[in-house]
């Protein structure tokens, strides 16, 4: 069975807040399906899928479920961090194909920025390996900074390279008036910024965000019922990359495996994707993954992003138009969601007129969940517009 | 012969509390596969490689190389996250203990600290530091 072709996405809503320090969670999520639900032209009512992450308020779905109100036929809560979303996709998809659900509904939404000041974030994410890890205190910025600096000692990948994704998220991110961030920076902005984990500057590091998404998923002749534009879902691929008993290898990710996985179900190459939308937790985090989806070979990625190549318009892979997890936003430490929303008005020609790629047919969006040096998912998912 | 069979709860070793106590008498333990003879990290009782064969604690030099390291700035002074390959061909969480964190690079040679150990968890030390 495959899913290529079994499914579109219908509705797309981003929340526009940043920071929502009177909004529940729970409110979030349902504004955000709410917007998908318009942008879409159905009712919350007509829902019968939910696709949502654990983090969520409440025991898995149950309670999200019951405070929106949903009548449903199926409903999955897979945990991957934040490349969940990419996943609730292809599980939709699958669903759909499998008759066991018509239009499924995914959210997600958190208040990190508002709650900041009220609770540390600890990681409740605690596995067998904590007695073995936890009294070392190791961040998730240390987990993607030991990759950046084995990047650097394998390839002479360099911290003005890793900048440069920085600088093309910063151009695209002066378009959308919700972005976080919306100043033009430089190179030397992002080398000059404060050293947060060694090599890893503070402008290397994405937003922390109040806000969410939706998405609505569908098959094909509902989806033809519909106003909207067509976005066809063609390929989606997972993997989980973690330490293999300690044979740790932080130069690649699971994206090596994900990628080749939907590349394979959609039937094109790398080099047929007209917009890419790649997860940037941090700068080393969308180098890595577009060595490891075939961008570019192995260790090239750093000349690959130089002077410019990811600005819409200017360079040879525009990514993640929308400003990114860098700029824009990057709700609840999780920017999945953003990554597909982003793709799908690139496919539908909604994106901003100034960064709107001419023709686009074919797109890609990718992310890694969780700590890049030690345990993370990856999923990968590509979308033709019809 | 080494295949996991499901032994009586009070059989099972923990394997921290082994690992730690050896620690602090200065030997470092490894935890070794019996069937396919391949060390892991982190200990567990079932070989991860093989999926299927216990597993028996061996003593390692505690010798290796910073495989990659991160330092940030802390409450009075410096922390430092760092993977180290050792000698036994396993790499590691672990930290190094150092006045020169600045210096700290990958390839560096290291071992495990003798005197000093964080939570019952190993921390290494520069060989030769200049």
């Amino acid at each position: 069975m495959t899913i290529k072709g079994s499914a579109y996405i219908v509705g797309a809503y981003e929340h526009p807040l940043r920071k929502a320090p009177h909004k529940s969670t729970s409110l979030l999520h349902l504004e955000c399906a709410l917007g998908a639900a318009r942008d879409a032209g159905i009712s919350l009512k007509d829902i019968d899928g939910y696709f949502c992450d654990a983090d969520v308020p409440g025991l898995g779905p149950l309670a999200m479920v019951d405070y929106m109100g949903l009548k449903l036929k199926h409903f999955d809560s897979t945990e991957s961090g934040g490349s969940s979303y990419l996943l609730h996709v292809s599980h939709a998809a699958q669903a759909i194909a499998a008759g066991k659900c018509n239009i499924a509904l995914i959210t997600m939404a958190g208040r990190p920025r508002s709650e900041l000041a009220a609770k540390k974030a600890e990681s409740p994410y605690i596995g067998p390996e904590g007695d073995w890890e936890t009294p070392y205190d190791a961040g998730l910025v240390h987990m993607y900074a030991m990759c950046a600096m084995r990047h650097m000692h394998e390839y002479g990948t360099t911290a003005e390279q890793l900048a440069w994704i920085k600088v093309a998220a910063s151009h695209h991110a002066s378009h959308n008036p919700n972005a976080m961030l919306r100043n033009v920076v430089t190179v030397d902005d992002v080398l000059n910024s404060p050293m947060i984990a060694s090599p890893l500057h503070r402008l290397d590091c994405c937003v922390i965000s109040d806000g969410g998404g939706a998405l609505i998923v569908t098959r094909p002749e509902i989806a033809r019922s519909l106003k909207r534009p067509l976005v066809r879902v063609l390929g989606a691929g997972e993997a989980i990359k973690g330490q293999d008993g300690g044979n740790v290898d932080l130069t690649y990710s699971a994206g090596v495996w994900s990628g080749q996985r939907a590349f394979e179900e959609a039937g094109v190459t790398p080099a047929d994707i007209d917009y890419a939308s790649i997860y940037d937790s941090f700068t080393i985090t969308v180098l890595m993954q577009l060595e490891d989806l075939g961008f570019c070979e192995k260790g090239k990625g750093g000349a690959f992003v130089a002077d410019g190549q990811l600005i819409s318009g200017v360079g040879k892979l525009p990514i993640n138009t929308d400003g990114g997890g860098l700029c824009n936003n990057h709700p609840a430490h999780r920017g999945g969601i953003i990554k597909i929303i982003e793709a799908v008005r690139q496919l539908r020609g909604e994106a901003h007129p100034a960064l709107q790629v001419q023709n686009c047919g074919l797109a890609l969006a990718h992310g890694t969940g969780g700590p890049l040096g030690s345990r993370h998912g990856s999923a990968t998912l590509i979308m033709e517009r019809v | 012969m080494s295949a996991h069979t499901v032994s009586a709860e009070a059989d099972t070793p923990n394997l921290f509390e082994e690992f730690s106590q050896s620690l602090a008498q200065g030997t470092f333990l490894l935890r070794w596969c019996k069937s396919c003879d391949r060390p892991h990290w982190y200990p567990r009782h079932i070989c991860p490689f093989c999926i299927e064969s216990e597993t028996e604690w061996r003593e390692s030099a505690g010798e290796g190389t910073i495989y990659s390291v991160s330092v940030s700035k802390k409450e009075g002074g410096a922390h430092v996250v760092a993977y180290v390959t050792l000698s036994d061909q396993v790499t590691i969480l672990t930290s190094v203990v150092t006045d020169q964190p600045e210096t700290l690079h990958i390839g560096q040679k290291v071992r495990v600290c003798r005197d000093q150990t964080l939570s019952g968890l190993p921390l290494f030390e520069v060989c030769d530091p200049r």
